[in-house]
């Protein structure tokens, strides 16, 4: 079975470009399996929703607002 | 800012300097960027103001949104990389990353296991978005503070794939990185950011 360490490593690479049907099939029985790596994979979606928001939201806060 | 863009005398034949929308985003995002490559705010509205008006001035070329993005950013980072030259802190950066790797290996070993698996301790908990505004702006302080820990590769490849939203291909081209070399920076800038919010934020919130 897949590690921990490289399925963190393709929940991170799913962002950024197609899994093959072999890595998504290890991936997924190795998650369905590794409560750590859900969450991780999770993680890994938030960073990227946080990071768009992070962008957005100095202009509500810090600057002055001038559109 | 952006005023010294929109008052067009000659109408660009392009649309998307009229789309504030996008535009005001776009400066945005530039600006973060820039803000965290150069550490000084000047500095990086002043380069940010000269791509946007390089920009401007080439508005003929682009037809899309995103095409406008990646010239707009190449003109962006090639200024800010001058400016780090000019200040030195260019090659403090090089030295920094150098050392790098050997810290990724030192922070794996302290997550796994040596078959691989997660620590115990340091299994991946369940994060709560920060929902309050007062909440929020504590959290984008940590936030900040963790970018500002990367080495500085890792964030510039972070922020061109996060914040700008860049596509892989762009970012290997315009960086000269391949696609492998992207994948693997782009997966320890966000392990390790991960680790540093994990600790600094979402751990801290549980206790009090
Ligand atoms: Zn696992």
């Amino acid at each position: 079975m897949m590690k921990c360490t490289q399925a963190t490593q393709l929940l991170s690479e799913k962002l950024d470009r197609p899994l093959s049907n072999k890595e998504k099939m290890n991936l997924g029985i190795h998650t369905a399996m590794c409560p750590a790596c859900r969450q991780f994979g999770k993680q890994m979606l938030s960073l990227r929703d946080i990071s768009q928001r992070y962008v957005k939201q100095s202009d509500r806060e810090e600057k002055d607002g001038n559109a | 800012m952006t005023q010294a863009l929109s008052r067009s005398d000659k109408q660009p034949s392009g649309q998307l300097f009229h789309n504030n929308e996008f535009m005001n985003d776009l400066r945005l995002q530039m600006l973060k960027f820039a803000i965290l490559q150069v550490r000084n705010e000047a500095l990086a509205e002043d380069a940010v103001q000269d791509a946007m008006l390089s920009a401007y001035q080439n508005i003929d070329r682009f037809n899309r949104q995103a095409a406008l993005k990646t010239w707009v950013f190449a003109i962006l980072k090639n200024k800010l990389i001058d400016i780090l030259r000019k200040e030195k802190r260019y090659t403090n950066a090089s030295i920094l990353e150098e050392g790098a790797s050997l810290n990724d290996e030192a922070l794996i070993d302290h997550l796994f296991t040596e078959n691989g698996h997660w620590q115990k301790d340091e299994r991946p908990q369940k994060w709560d978005e920060p929902v309050h505004s007062v909440e929020s702006k504590h959290f984008w302080r940590i936030f900040d503070t963790c970018l500002e820990a990367l080495p500085a590769k890792y964030s510039r490849l972070f922020m061109m794939r996060e914040f700008l939203e860049l596509d892989t291909n762009e970012i290997c081209d315009n960086e000269e990185v391949t696609v492998s070399n992207l994948n693997t920076t782009l997966f320890r800038a966000r392990l390790r950011l991960r680790e540093c919010l994990e600790d600094n934020w979402f751990q801290g919130e549980n206790n009090t």
